[in-house]
């Protein structure tokens, strides 16, 4: 085969990368622009770029997913000024309030000149992380526990129930996974992570990684973590790899050699699906305040199941009989008596829709109900 | 040789108009045919773009390609043109129309993709038109495009207000209908002129 119709391609690519370098440098040149953060912090940058660019280089990490294509809708932040109208691409994720109120996704604000932008004070707090892979092990046929030792920064404070991002490496991708670990230990993450048919980072997590690889992540995120102030009692509800904030939140009461009332409510579908078993059998042994009710949806004969059975909503109704006094009926020999409830919810977003309405029936509340879908 | 530009030009935008004979550009048709505004905008980047990249393509494809014997790149370096040309008019867009950009937002990258601005490229080299024709073609081609999205989009505004479209027609299905039947009234053009 001739070379020639080859030489000629690159030749044409050559000559139109530098027309349009060229138009590039002579048409698209803001110049400098100022981006003042909560009014303290002052950001000089070069215009032109995308607002989610400039907090990466400057190391302020605004939850993302999507890597800036505008897929994922996380990395909403309040413009004061300068950013100019709202996009079409990101009508689909900012409701007629947050527009009101000057919400953008900052992957899609092209800076062109001055802005003046509100970001929540936790975010500016977060870091990334260097990590290394301490261990893999499988917690159930299809969710591995992965614990990342901390390296660069050494240490990360967070509260219990957050969660941080991790990195796809060859990507722009960052996925988001609930820390599983206890809060007091500072240098080390664990992760609980689910094999999802064709996810892209669990695949590469179950697939790919191994021990002693490098991994980055970002974080603490999260609004959904344990009100450490309150001292009411706590309902917990889990389903899958809900379990790990729940976890985490678990460890940090036991610290305090669980000073609340806990109950916790773990769904799953068969004896395969559950994990963590005996440790918390373990926690319910020594603390006459801990309970754990797993229950099992679709239990095979060869489970031996002579747990509860049922949906996880099912289960509720039945241990909450007194909906007046939230009396929860452990068993028949034991009786529980609990009022002033707040309740943390995490799992697949139908699962936490139908545990939300069935604490709502018996009388919790919304301003005591957490939750994190996922 | 006018009668003939003339006819190419006539023939493009009513008898062998590209959206509704050739179905041709249609994912952007589509999406961006609910305003009149922005199908109108929509319509005259492409017919900029289309034009632009006709002659472009042209010019390359006579003297760079066929000269060479390399023919056979042709399909990758008629999409790097409309690639680059695409670029450079958000660019220019950018710098000098603001609002236009904003309006816009993602859907001008669509027009690299766009099956209009390929086609034209291609038919002009299997027709065999020289400079003038594939201009005349190009721009036609485009301005036929653009009075296509424009009906459309005018029949689907005025249909959103009064707003009895049934559910289940509702977005893209309505407007395949409309193009249908729009494609159907081009129809009483046929035999007015022909282009080979």
């Amino acid at each position: 085969m001739s070379l020639i119709p080859i030489l000629i391609m690159v030749l044409i690519l050559f000559v139109i990368t530098i027309l349009l370098a060229l138009a590039e440098h002579l048409l698209v040149n803001y110049g400098e622009c100022e981006i003042s953060i909560n009014k303290e912090k002052i950001l000089n940058v070069i215009g032109g770029g995308y607002l989610m660019e400039y907090f990466t280089r400057n190391k302020i990490f605004i939850p993302s997913a999507c890597g800036g294509k505008a897929t994922c809708g996380h990395c909403k932040i309040k413009i004061l000024s300068g950013g100019g109208s709202i996009l079409p691409t990101e009508e689909v994720y900012i409701n007629k309030h947050e527009k009101e109120a000057g919400i953008r996704l900052s992957c899609q604000v092209k800076v062109k000149n001055d802005l003046e932008i509100y970001i929540q004070e936790h975010l500016l707090e977060t870091k990334m992380y260097k990590t290394k892979v301490e261990s893999i092990s499988p917690l159930t046929h299809d969710i591995k526990q992965i614990i990342l030792k901390l390296i660069e920064p050494e240490t990360i404070s967070m509260k219990p129930g957050q969660y941080i991002q991790i990195a796809i490496p060859g990507t722009e991708e960052f996925r988001a996974y609930s820390v599983a670990s206890a809060i007091s230990q500072k240098d080390k993450v664990e992760l609980d992570i689910r094999l999802v048919p064709g996810g892209l980072c669990s695949t590469y997590i179950h697939r790919v990684l191994e021990v002693g690889d490098k991994a980055t992540i970002t974080g603490p995120f999260g609004d959904f973590y344990l009100n450490e102030a309150s001292d009411k009692n706590i309902i917990c509800i889990a389903g899958g790899c809900g379990m790990a904030p729940i976890r985490s939140i678990l460890f940090y009461l036991t610290e305090r050699n669980m000073p609340r009332k806990v109950m916790y409510f773990f769904g799953a579908r068969s004896k395969k699906d559950l994990f963590y078993t005996e440790e918390l059998k373990e926690l319910e042994r020594k603390y006459s305040n801990f309970i754990y009710i797993p229950a099992l949806s679709e239990p095979k004969a060869s489970d031996k199941w002579d747990g509860e059975v049922g949906l996880i909503t099912n289960v509720l109704e039945k241990y909450i009989t007194n909906q007046n006094h939230f009396e929860v009926n452990i068993t028949a020999t034991y009786e529980e008596s609990v009022t002033n409830v707040e309740s943390y919810l995490c799992g697949p977003p139908p699962m936490i829709d139908a545990a939300i309405a069935v604490l709502n029936k018996k009388g919790i509340n919304n301003e005591d109900i957490y939750f994190d879908k996922f | 040789m006018k009668l003939q530009i003339l006819s190419i030009f006539i023939a493009t935008i009513f008898t062998h108009n590209i959206a509704l004979t050739y179905l041709l550009g249609m994912c952007p048709f589509i999406s961006l045919s609910r305003s009149l505004k922005t199908a109108w905008g929509m319509g005259l980047s492409v017919i900029f773009v289309v034009t632009l990249t006709g002659a472009l393509n042209w010019i390359i494809y006579h003297w760079i390609l066929v000269p060479t014997q390399s023919e056979l790149i042709s399909y990758i370096v008629f999409i790097i043109v409309i690639a680059a040309s695409v670029q450079l008019l958000e660019m220019i867009l950018e710098k000098f129309l603001p609002g236009l950009q904003v309006s816009f937002g993602i859907f001008l990258p669509l027009i690299t993709v766009n099956c209009v601005v390929l086609a034209v490229s291609l038919f002009m080299v299997i027709r065999d038109y020289n400079f003038i024709q594939t201009v005349v073609f190009a721009f036609g081609s485009a301005v036929g495009w653009t009075l296509a999205i424009t009906i459309v989009a005018a029949i689907k505004e005025k249909l959103s207000l009064s707003g009895d479209v049934p559910k289940g027609l509702q977005g893209a299905g309505i407007t395949m209908v409309i193009a249908g039947i729009v494609a159907l009234t081009f129809l009483g053009f046929a035999g007015m002129v022909a282009i080979q």
